[in-house]
């Protein structure tokens, strides 16, 4: 616990998170603030946002600071939504479309009672338990066999993406137990609460920022010991770090299967909010949507991934909206700038104007 | 099988061969069957048929009618629908009583001729509809069934023969018998013989049907398979009948599942090709240059959109049923490859060439290109698949028995025998491909020897931006053309060269054809889904065993 007491770990920025405790807390306020009004909807919009800005993070520990471009992240995320969605669909009980106790696509498909794996997931604990061991342990068996035959850089990203299409595959088929094309949606409460409650949002929203500012802290306290020193080392130069007798196989390992964990975590939080899951989110594009977020924010920078997830998905929102043609031309285009004009992402840019007016001044 | 394949073969041999068709059989029909007396030196063609029929009284009716049944024209078909529909009108003209039809653009057809006729308003009010009499009803719809039997395609005969088999209507046995004895070909001979076997199944009494049965049992008849087990339960356990079937029926299951392998077999070694096809551009990019190209994709689709584009102006110039239409293919394929090559050209030289020693980069630059490309083939040609018609001589199939190898497919595994040998010499005979081997030896070391990296580079992207074009080309005769016909087969092809060693042509080959005949072999037993998932497991755990693909690179230098 000495770790934990330590303040370096509590850095400044983290009163942030409390700037966007202000959302639900406008939310509580009351609907006619005018300016200051903001709807349950728009709780969990940003409760969205956020969810995905912890996604970012997952994903910047692997890409930013081990240099592992994982093109599963939104693999582990859906897993993690999965898991969540499943405990969900329990809990709508006899209220579904058809009256039965099954989830309504297992009725539709002709099932009789539940399948043995759905069983467990009547408890919370075990589905939140899921969350996290379900994409923790996929991640485990795809890592030790990639990462033990040595398959690193751009074969490392393509064999995951290829993994991601596989499981998706499978995902969409109606006998994977899973809902098939239509996955999960129409839920009704969440431990007792009716999820579409404003207190229940705002109670989801505050959870988001939590796990936020968790993934936050273990991720510095991560980076800033020696296992972390010994990840950056792996991003710089591998080989180097295996030949000073480290074995990398292992610590990569750790960061892929930590990292899916997160992810896993942000998932279940994202489902519960957004009200629906299905084979879609878990799609190849929708991981290197993820990476757009980091790059654009700036990989390997605390804050990047927050900033750019937030701020890619406010401009995703607003062009689907407006222009609804352009958009993946304008996310394409953003990719193709960032990784030639700015490899930092905004960080990295507002590091260099700050640099550089440093340096004005000390010229005068 | 037989019965769908050939339904586009027919449709084009039709129109083009009907004419001269008919006056061959004409002049065998006319030593054989009673001409009317009334029949002059008319040319008895079956629109003078047509048009006698619809004025003659009920006794020619009978006669006019066998003999139009001889001429197999399909025109016979339309002009009866017409006078079903009530289209078909008579007309005292100068003097002479006319058949008219009214086609569907409102224009008068003189049935005779074929030719358009012009009506006063006059003649029109006198205008006296047709209709035919339930007895000339019943002979017309036999005539139209067995319409294809007398056509001069043999393989119609052989469609229309089956059809008549499996209806299994006893009034068509006899039609089929009488074909079967003026029929010239052997394997329609066949068809006849297999189709009359299948009727005969409903039709004939007990020991014709085991003289069928074991008549099918030889033909190791696949159509058959349906009827004989619906037989098989109507009949007495442990009959003849029964054993006969039983028989038959194993020797047919046999026969069924060997075609059924050399089927996937042969699939297989058409989705090898053309992965091979689309990986080799990519292992050109991604082996030889380490640029992960991931709008490789949309580099096909790019080579679909001008075989489409080509298509379209074949079109309109020449028309779809001009001769000329067929070659918009053959133009289409250098086409596409120049002009992907071209694109990629100026791609390289905008983008990539920023890129070199950053793979990830370039895997995330190329991938916002992809989006970039793909919305933007939406935004022009529409978020739908475009059609493309497959050239006339591409239709069709070579058959062995019942195993039949569509002609699409066989020119898709010629393009990529082509594309491997055109690569090869590319890369071991010319100037350009030495360079292209010694920029990807040593890039400093080329270019302190004086070559032009920057030129090479960008020529060898180029190539397999080409090359992906030239893909998307066959591709179009094969499967859809649209925004995301690339996106299909990238990730498969990622992995063809993955298991290929990185930067290895042979190794890409073998890899594209054993990763398509797996899929291919698999699919029937997993289903298309499981099969891509046991083929990506399978590939995972083949690189726990050869780590470095199928030909490792041998070298000493450490990548960082």
């Amino acid at each position: 616990m000495a770790v934990l007491n330590n303040k370096k770990y509590f850095d400044r920025s983290l009163w942030f998170l409390l700037f966007l405790l202000l959302i639900p807390g406008l939310n509580l306020w009351g609907p006619d603030q005018g300016l200051f009004s903001i709807s349950s909807f728009q709780v969990s919009l940003w409760g969205k946002y956020l969810t995905y800005a912890i996604l970012a993070m997952s994903l910047n520990l692997l890409w930013g600071y081990t240099g592992l471009l994982c093109l599963c992240q939104s693999l582990f995320f859906a897993l993690g939504g999965y898991a969540m969605g499943m405990y969900l669909m329990l809990m709508i009980g006899e209220r579904g479309a058809y009256k039965s106790v099954l989830p309504d696509f297992m009725v539709f498909l002709g099932y009789q009672e539940l399948p043995l794996h759905w069983r467990p997931f009547y408890s919370f604990w075990f589905a939140s338990g899921a969350v996290l061991w379900v994409p923790g342990l996929v991640a485990l068996i795809f890592g030790y066999l990639a990462f033990r035959s040595r398959i690193k850089g751009v074969y490392f990203s393509i064999l995951t993406q290829a993994l991601t299409y596989a499981v998706c595959l499978l995902f969409f088929r109606n006998d994977f137990t899973f809902g098939g094309n239509n996955g999960f949606t129409d839920f009704k409460e969440v431990l007792g609460y009716g999820i579409n409650d404003s207190s229940t949002i705002r109670l989801l929203f505050i959870a988001t920022v939590i796990l936020l500012a968790i993934t936050y802290i273990v991720s510095s306290i991560l980076l800033s010991s020696k296992f972390g020193k010994i990840q950056q080392a792996i991003r710089d130069s591998e080989n180097r770090v295996r030949f000073s007798g480290y074995s990398t196989t292992s610590y990569k390992l750790v960061v892929l299967v930590l990292s899916a964990m997160i992810a896993g975590a942000a998932g279940a939080l994202y489902v519960p909010q957004v009200g629906v899951i299905n084979p879609s989110l878990m799609e190849a594009a929708k991981s290197l949507e993820v990476v757009v977020w980091v790059a654009v924010g700036g990989r390997g920078t605390k804050w990047g991934p927050v900033i750019g997830a937030i701020l890619v998905n406010l401009l995703k929102s607003y062009t689907t909206q407006s222009f609804p043609d352009y958009w993946l031309i304008i996310m394409g285009l953003m990719f193709v700038l960032v990784v030639l004009m700015m490899p930092d992402g905004l960080v990295g840019l507002f590091n260099k104007i700050l640099e550089k007016k440093k340096r004005k001044i000390k010229k005068i | 099988m037989k019965t769908t394949i050939f339904y586009f073969s027919h449709y084009y041999s039709g129109l083009k061969t009907s004419f001269s068709g008919y006056f061959r059989l004409l002049t065998l029909c006319g030593l054989m069957y009673f001409w009317v007396a009334t029949a002059v030196a008319q040319d008895r063609n079956a629109r003078f048929l047509f048009s006698e029929i619809t004025l003659a009284g009920k006794e020619h009716q009978s006669t006019l009618i066998d003999e139009i049944s001889n001429l197999g024209d399909p025109i016979i078909a339309k002009l009866y629908n017409s006078w079903k529909k009530g289209e078909i009108y008579q007309i005292e003209q100068e003097g002479e009583i006319k058949v008219i039809r009214l086609r569907e653009d409102q224009k008068w057809i003189l049935v005779k001729t074929g030719k358009p006729v012009a009506l006063s308003n006059q003649e029109k009010a006198s205008l006296e509809k047709r209709r035919p009499s339930r007895s000339v009803r019943k002979l017309f719809q036999r005539i139209i069934d067995s319409l294809g039997l007398k056509s001069p395609n043999p393989a119609v005969r052989i469609e229309s023969a089956m059809k008549m088999g499996k209806s299994q209507k006893g009034a068509f046995i006899s039609i089929l018998e009488k074909a079967l004895k003026v029929e010239t070909e052997n394997n329609v001979k066949e068809s006849l013989k297999e189709a009359i076997a299948i009727s005969q199944l409903a039709n004939g009494d007990e020991s014709q049907k085991i003289d069928a049965v074991n008549e099918l049992f030889l033909f190791k008849s696949v159509a058959s398979r349906g009827f004989l087990k619906k037989l098989l339960e109507k009949s007495e356990e442990n009959s003849e009948l029964s054993l006969a079937i039983g028989r038959a029926l194993e020797e047919i299951d046999q026969h069924a599942k060997r075609i059924a392998f050399f089927g996937s077999f042969f699939r297989g070694f058409s989705t090898g090709s053309v992965l091979l096809i689309v990986s080799f551009g990519l292992a050109i990019t991604f082996g030889l240059m380490g640029i992960i190209n991931m709008a490789h994709g949309e580099f096909v689709a790019i080579g679909g959109y001008v075989t489409f584009l080509i298509q379209s102006m074949f079109i309109s110039t020449f028309g779809l049923n001009s001769n000329v239409f067929g070659w918009y293919w053959v133009v289409s394929l250098p086409l596409s490859f120049i002009i992907a090559a071209g694109i990629g050209w100026l791609i390289e030289k905008s983008i990539i060439r920023f890129l070199y020693h950053r793979p990830l980069e370039s895997l995330l630059c190329t991938w916002g290109l992809s989006m970039v490309m793909q919305q933007g083939f939406r935004l022009i040609f529409g978020a739908a698949n475009v059609p493309i018609n497959n050239p006339p001589w591409l239709m069709g199939n070579l058959s062995f028995g019942d195993f039949t190898m569509s002609y699409t497919r066989l020119t898709v595994i010629g393009i990529a025998i082509l594309v491997v040998v055109l690569t090869a010499l590319l890369l071991l005979k010319t100037h350009l491909g030495l360079h292209i081997r010694a920029v990807m030896q040593n890039r400093n070391m080329s270019s302190s020897l004086g070559i032009s990296v920057a030129r090479v580079n960008s020529m060898t992207f180029a190539l397999g931006c080409g090359l992906a074009g030239l893909g998307g080309c066959a591709l179009s005769q094969i499967g859809n053309v649209g925004a995301l016909m690339g996106q299909q087969y990238i990730v498969d092809s990622f992995m063809v060269v993955v298991i290929g060693s990185v930067g290895n042509l042979v190794g890409a080959g073998f890899s594209a054809l054993g990763i398509g005949l797996v899929d291919q072999l698999l699919q029937p037993a997993l289903g298309p889904v499981m099969g891509k998932i046991t083929v990506f497991f399978v590939i995972i755990l083949f690189l726990q065993w050869r780590p470095g693909g199928l030909f490792p690179t041998r070298s000493r230098s450490l990548e960082d």
